[in-house]
Order: C-alpha cells, then structure tokens, then sequence
C-alpha cells in the first residue's frame, strides 16, 4: 500500500468563481475514497481535475509520483464512471464495452474474451447485442462500469454514479460496487452527495465544503469526532450548542451556553474562555425530570416522532433552539408540555473548534492594533 | 489570452481554428466582403462603357427615388403582402389538420408537401403558365362547361403574379408551422376546454400564441425572398407586375448599371434588416428560420 | 349524438379542405408530367396532339440539355459534400469551443438563410468580377457552398441541443484521442442532423434558379437551361427528364428516409 494520487495546492478558478481552494490529499492504493458534499462543494470538479477534463488553475496533481497535469484524459491510465452514464448511444453494448481496448488496439479474440468476461462479472451476460436505449436504468449503470473497469484502471472515477437510480437499486448497487472493488483492488475515488451511500462504502471519506476539505477519516471517526461545526451538522443528525470553555479538569470542559451550562469531553487544544461548539447526537441524550449534576439545561417537550424502533423527542431550549433527544419504543415518555432537564455522558459529546468564532478573534486583534 | 496553457491549446484552441476555420472563412468571403463590396459600389459611378468607376457619388440613391421605382417598391411589398396572408391563410388551417394527424399518415402527409419541391421550380411555374394560357387546360375545362365562350385572358396579371408566388412560398410557411403545431401538447387544448373556453377562445388564447412562433418564421421565409423572386413575375406576370428583385436583374444582366442594382439591393438589405429584427423582436428564434 | 355529427363535418371538411392544397401543389407536376407525353413537335408545345413516349427517346440527343442536367448534378453533389464537411465541423465547433468573434459567425449564418436570393447572386457576381475569378463550375460550387452551409450547421445545430457532451468525455477517457472521438462518437450520434443538413443542402442546389443565374457564366445548369428555353416555349424533353428526377428522387428519398433518417437507436 503506498500513495497513488497526490494533490497538493490545486486551486480552480472559473473567472471569479473560486470552486476549489488550496486543495490537498493524498489517495492510498486500494482504497475507496468518497469525496462528500453538497451540489457546489468543489467534488466533481476535483474528480474532474484528476479525469483529466478540467485543468487546476494551480497545483500539482500526481499519480503513482508522476505529474500528470500535462496529459490528456486519454493518456491518463484513470477511468470515469459518469454521473449520465454517457453510454454511447450508437453502439451496441458489447461495443460500448470493449471500447477502450480497441482504442488499445488489444487483438480482436482478446476484447471479446475480456468483455464477455466482464459481462458475465457485472450479470449482463445475453445483452451483447442491445443498445443502450433498450436497457433499464440499474442495467445502464452497470454497462458503464463495465465500461470503465475493461481497462483495469489504476484508478476508477466514479462521479455520483447512483444518483439516478430509485432507492432500492442504489442500496443493491452500492453492496455490488463495494464487492466489486474488493475483488478488483482498484482504488476508487466516488463522488456522492448523500452521506448514508458514503458512510456505507467508504474506507475514508473526504468532506468537502466550499472548495475546501474540512474533514478526511474514516466514517467512524467523521461520525464519532466531527473535525468542524459543517461536519458535525453534515453527517447524521446532531444537537449541537455554541457556547464558551469556561474551566476544563481531567479531559472534561464546562461549556457556558446562553442560558445554562454543560459538561463535554475535551483535549488539549482548548482554551478557557474560547468559544466552542458541542455536538452530541440524539442516540446519546438523556434526560431527567430533575437537573443533573454539572448540567444546566432545561427544555419543554413540544413533540414526538416514530421512527420505527426509536422513538423522537423534539424539545425546545428557552431561547427557541430545538433538540432531538432518541428514546427506544415502548420507554416511558413525558407529557408534551412538560419540563425537563437534558444531559449525557461527557464521553459521549464531542467539542468542536468554533472556527466563526476565530475569524471574530481575529478582526477584534486588527481592532485592537 | 495571457497565460494559453498548453491544454488550453490542445482542447480549445487547434480545434476551434480547425473546426470553425472554414465556416468562417467561407462566410468571410463569400457572404460579408461581398456585401461590404455591393455597398460600396452603390455608392460608385459609372463610366460610358458601364464599367465600375470607384469615385464616390449618390447618384444611384437618387434615381432610387424616381416616381416608377417607387411604383414598383409598392407593388412589391403589395404582392409580397398578399402572399404571405394567403399563404398564412391556407397555410395555418393545412398545417393544423396534418400535424394533428394522429396515425402513421402524418410523415406521408408532410413528404407530400416536400415532394413537388424536386421537381425544377421554373418547370412548375411554367407547368401553371400552360395550365392558365389561352390554350390551357383551365380555358378548356371552362369553354367546355359553357362558362366561357372563348379563352379568358388569365396571365400577366397581379393575382398571376401572386399565384405564382404563393406556389412557390407555401411550403415555407407550412414547415415552421407544423413543426411549432406537432409540438402542441394535445392536454393544453383538453385543459383549456376543460376550463371552460370555446374552440374558438381555445384557438386565440392557447393554439395562436404556442405556435406564434411557427407563424413568425413563416411570415419572414416568405415575405422576405418574395421581394426578389424575379423569375415568377417574369413568366407569370409577363413584365406587367414588375417587383424590385427584377430591377435588380435588370441592372446586372441587360441594363449593365451595377452600382444602381447594387443600390437596389439595398433596399431589400434594408427591409431584410427591419423585418428580422420585428422578428428577433417579437420573440423568434433564428435557427428555425433554417430548419 | 349533435355533437358528434358536428365534429364529422368539420372532419369531412377538413378533409376536403387538404385535398384542395395538395391538388394545388400538385397541378403543374401533372402539367409538366402529362406534357412529357404530348406528341406535340410545333413550338410553344403548348397543344396536345397525341400520347407519344418519343420525348423520353429524343431526350438522349439533346446533349445540351443533358450536360446542363450533367452540370447540376455535379455542382450539387460537390456543394453538398463540402457544405456538409464544413457545416458539421462548424457547427460543433461553434457549439463547443470558446472563440472570439462567435456572435459575428452566427450573425453571418443568417444572412444567406434571411436575405433575398437575388441580393447573394449579385454580390457573389460583384466579389468574383472584383476578383478575377472566372465564371464558371468553380464559381457555381462556391456560390452554392455558401448557401447551403447555414442549413447544415442549423440542422446538426438542432442535433448538438440534445447531445450529452460527457459522452466524448467518456470517449477520451476510454483512450480514444481527440480525432478518434469525433469520427467513433461525435460524428455518428449527429448523423441524422447531418443526413437531413446534406439532403437540404442538396435539394437547394438542384433548385436553385437565382443565384446561378448570376454566377454562372458560359456553365448552364438544368435550371438555367429551362430559364433559357421558356422564352421559346419548353419543349416536352425538357418535361421528360423533370418527370424522370421526379420518380428518381421519390425512390431515393423513400430509400433514405427507411434507412440513416429513422436509425432507431440513435435516440438522445
């Protein structure tokens, strides 16, 4: 295992448009990568960028050490899966297939071994002779990976290849596509908005916001320790709280909200008296009809939603904020209206940075200059 | 560009000059320079032999204005006028029932409006100058009914003229119009029932105005090249209904004064201009003018 | 049970209504046909005098008539070909790629297509004199290049507005270079674009009257040899070979429009 893509300060600019700011990251051999984020986050331009389709204003990007910048897409040895298939409309599927080793000029025997091959791998076997227009959507897709993976790329490409398809197929498709690239071990660079496809399938998830990376990790570790306020927010649900670090003792904070106080889990990073925000998810709420020791939180019960096996509390903080507060089916509820006192294990909250609150700090030091 | 990278050049650079090169060197010379070229020579003189002389004069302007000149402008533009509401006339209603045609008929109907269009234009008009002459078949059929006792003078008329012309114009107004009528969605007409309008309050507040545009290009494919189809009034029209595109002809190819037939031209340039941008105007879309 | 004997009788009429405009369209082709038959051989040829297949025999000797018919042919086929290579380039050059200068190149386009033909004849005629270009085949091929582009490019123009650009994308990141892509992907999914520009293109060509007219000098083409000939009344020959193109071009266009226009799987 070794690094196969470096990009290291890519930039893309479209007139005033800056899409991709100082972009760096590195793609480990075999892994499946997800670049994560919302419509305009800067993703598919940098899968672009790596394709070979776009060029980056600024920066390096290397494959296997080699800057590649120069090169045209059609000596990049990376393949794309498009987000519109783009099959070809014209030829048949066998012909949409074997495409890429033709362009290869691999002997006539050879392509039809190989896509047969590929066929019978990605269940399409029987439809050599159709065109794209006669197949179903899920079959499209899987010709266009067929399409791409024939070629044995280092690296595939895949730009919100799912996002097509109805919910059943692309839960189905997502299980084949992480089967497949186990089997293959080719590094997969996947671009996705939806964070449940990216939670699923990813050895590491790169969240991108803005044009920037905000968080590259596992999705355990994005879950469990969201490096920024956005990622938080972004991946699941959670209840978060903006507040000030007022003391900090054995890897513990009191955080100071606007009206109350609670106790989260901290590192050194922190400060007294920075500002800081807290996350906690609604799995590990609790609450109590009387205040817990070290929290300072009270709220009103406004609402319950089912969601299957769980149950939801909405409750509502006296500055108008609402909480999400999980509870299993079948636990005893309050009554809507009724006051309580919500808190969990410092353990289970994470502390997070307030990175609006630096650029605060900042302009008061310029003001202070 | 400052900074052409080399991909730029690669991706955008060699292949627009490589694929637009041509066209733009084709619409260089062969459509803009000779136009700038008929401007200026309106602007010339001639000679004694007729030869171009390059020495600036407005004379060909002047004459532009001679009372027979504007005659004929009127005629023209009188012809060209009636033609165009004809063909809008038969064409709107044909075009309708054809494009609304649900079965496979529909391809057959439209190749029929095609098909005469292969055969040589000039023959066609003259094939109506042999069905319309004195020994003609219309004369025959007349004489023979008992509703004329000896052949009617039907040529060299303005109505020939515009028969002619509508002839040859139709197809162009019938073509946009089923284009923009085949896209009629048929739920619009169920709605606007549906809600309670009249074929005919159906007809001008959604048919009309959702295929307006059919209607817009039309009017500009016939309007405009009727003006200059000289060769209609010439074998229909005998001389009697002159319109500017044969005082051009007559410029270039008997009377020899270029520079007055370029100022001619002008004029057409000039009505060519104003109507497109009515059109342009009015909310029509270039490219259908074409296909 | 009113309702439905209103809407037969607009049918009806509407039917009637049709018929009326295709007889219309089709009256002087059944002139010219019927007169291709007439055993006529006094001048105008205007008075039928006998069903005879003579014109369609006598046709092969009238060698004036079949080199102007000759000319045409070769003048459209040359004029289509070129109009269509460049059209098509043209067009997705136009469609894709940043230039400077596009808005004049479209402008330009509609000239040919909007302005009066006559106005095109004189100025080419104007150009080529200024430019000691003789007037001939040359001149007559250019001329009618220059028309028929604009038809071209808007009809695989019409194609490009449907067309998913990703799939040459998908082209190049398969291996396939930038002329690769265009002759195995481009050029194929807008056939039917460039099928329908070219048959325009061509059928302009065959017809066209004006700006030949203009253009031509000592070269006739078919249609300036039956300009030339109506003055003296067009001898039924003439109404022979028109009516020999008519049936040629009905079978080739029946051929062409069951064969490249309908390629079913070329949908977008």
């Amino acid at each position: 295992m070794g690094t196969i893509i470096e990009l290291t300060g890519v930039n893309k600019i479209y007139g005033t448009n800056h899409v991709v700011k100082d972009l760096n990251l590195t793609v480990e051999e075999g892994e499946f990568l997800t670049l994560l984020g919302s419509s305009g986050c800067g993703k598919t331009t940098t899968l672009r960028m790596i394709a070979g389709f776009e060029e980056p204003t600024t920066g390096s990007i290397k494959v296997e050490g080699e800057s590649i910048e120069e090169k045209e897409p059609f000596e990049r040895n990376v393949n794309t899966v498009f987000q519109t298939y783009a099959l070809f409309p014209h030829k048949t599927i066998f012909d949409n297939i074997a495409y890429g080793l033709k362009m290869k000029k691999v002997p006539k025997a050879e392509i039809k071994e190989r896509v047969l091959d590929m066929m019978d791998m990605v269940q399409l076997t029987g439809f050599e002779n159709r065109y794209p227009s006669q197949l179903s959507g899920g079959q499209k897709q899987r010709v266009a990976i067929a399409r791409a993976l024939i070629n044995r790329p280092r690296v595939l490409l895949l730009d919100e290849p799912l996002g097509a398809l109805d919910l059943k197929l692309r839960k189905q498709m997502q299980l084949e596509l992480k089967r497949l690239q186990k089997k293959l071990n080719i590094t997969f660079i996947y671009v996705t908005h939806d964070q449940e496809e990216a939670l699923t399938m990813s050895d590491r998830i790169a969240i991108m916001h803005d044009g920037v990376v905000d968080q590259l990790a596992s999705p355990k570790d994005i879950y469990e320790h969201p490096a920024t306020r956005f990622v938080a927010t972004f991946i699941g649900e959670t209840n978060t709280y903006d507040g000030c670090v007022t003391s900090m003792t054995d890897g513990v904070a009191t955080v100071t909200l606007e009206n109350g106080a609670v106790r989260v889990k901290c590192d050194d990073s922190f400060n007294i008296l920075e500002y800081a925000t807290v996350s906690v998810r609604p799995e590990s709420m609790r609450f109590d009809t009387k205040p817990h020791e070290g929290f300072e939180l009270v709220a009103v019960v406004k609402d319950f939603i089912y969601v299957g096996s769980v149950l939801k509390c909405i409750v509502s903080l006296p500055n108008g904020n609402e909480l999400k507060i999980e509870r299993l089916s079948g636990q005893e509820l309050p009554e809507i209206g009724s006051r309580i006192y919500p808190y969990w294990d410092p353990m289970d909250g994470v502390l997070i940075h307030n990175d609006s609150y630096k650029i605060f700090k900042a302009l008061d030091e310029i003001k202070l200059a | 560009m400052k900074n052409m990278s080399k991909h730029d050049l690669k991706s955008n650079t060699i292949p627009a000059v490589v694929t637009v090169g041509p066209v733009a060197l084709l619409l260089l010379l062969l459509v803009l320079a000779p136009l700038i070229l008929v401007t200026v020579m309106s602007l010339c003189q001639t000679d004694e032999f007729y030869n171009v002389v390059y020495r600036f004069t407005l004379v060909n302007y002047s004459k532009l204005l001679s009372p027979d000149y504007i005659k004929i402008y009127g005629q023209s533009l009188l012809i060209a006028f009636i033609t165009t509401l004809i063909c809008v006339l038969i064409g709107y209603p044909f075009s309708y029932v054809i494009a609304r045609t649900k079965s496979k008929k529909r391809q057959l109907f439209y190749m029929l409006v095609i098909i005469p269009f292969w055969t040589n234009s000039l023959i066609r008009i003259y094939g109506w100058r042999t069905f319309l002459g004195s020994s003609g078949w219309l004369n025959k059929l007349l004489m023979a009914m008992g509703v004329a006792a000896e052949p009617i003078e039907l040529l060299y008329k303005t109505g020939t003229t515009v028969l002619g012309m509508v002839y040859c114009f139709i197809p162009f107004m019938v073509l946009p119009l089923y284009t923009a009528i085949e896209k009629l969605d048929a739920s619009l007409l169920e709605a606007s029932s549906d809600l309670g309008a009249r074929p005919v309050k159906t007809l001008f507040e959604v048919i009309l105005p959702l295929t307006s545009s059919g209607l817009f290009s039309g009017c500009i494919m016939v309007f405009i090249p009727c003006l200059g189809y000289f060769f209609v009034s010439n074998i229909l029209g005998g001389g009697n209904t002159d319109m500017i595109g044969n005082l051009i002809e007559r410029q270039f190819k008997s009377a020899n004064n270029w520079p007055l037939g370029a100022a001619l031209s002008i004029i057409l340039i000039v009505v060519t201009l104003i109507l497109v941008k009515i059109y342009q105007k009015l909310g029509g879309d270039m490219d259908s003018l074409g296909v | 049970m009113r309702k439905a004997k209103k809407e037969k009788r607009i049918k009806r009429l509407s039917i009637v209504f049709c018929l009326l405009v295709y007889l219309f369209l089709f009256l002087p082709i059944f002139v010219v046909v019927s007169n291709s038959f007439n055993a006529t051989t006094t001048k105008p040829y205007l008075s039928w005098k006998g069903f005879t297949f003579d014109w369609y025999v006598k046709l092969w000797d009238n060698s004036a008539l079949l080199e102007s018919f000759g000319n045409t042919i070769i003048i459209a086929l040359a004029s289509t070909i070129l109009a269509t290579i460049i059209g098509t380039l043209g067009a997705v050059g136009i469609y894709r790629y940043k230039f400077k200068g596009k808005g004049i190149i479209n402008g330009l386009l509609y000239i040919p297509v909007v302005i009066p033909e006559i106005v095109i004849g004189i100025a080419l005629l104007t150009i080529f004199t200024n430019a000691n270009v003789p007037r001939g085949m040359l001149t007559l091929i250019l001329s009618h290049v220059s028309f028929s582009v604009p038809y071209v490019i808007f009809n695989v123009r019409a194609r490009l507005s449907g067309y998913d650009k990703s799939i040459e994308e998908a082209s190049m990141d398969l291996g396939a270079n930038r002329v690769v892509t265009f002759f195995e992907i481009t050029l194929p999914v807008l056939m039917p674009g460039i099928a329908g520009g070219a048959l325009l293109a061509f059928t302009l060509s065959i017809d066209d009257v004006i700006i030949s007219y203009f253009v031509n000098g000592q070269t006739k083409t078919y249609p300036l040899k039956v300009m030339e000939s109506i003055k003296s009344g067009v001898s039924p020959d003439v109404n022979a070979l028109s009516t020999l193109v008519l049936v040629g071009t009905i079978v080739l266009v029946y051929i062409t429009q069951s064969g490249i226009l309908s390629g079913k799987h070329n949908k977008i």
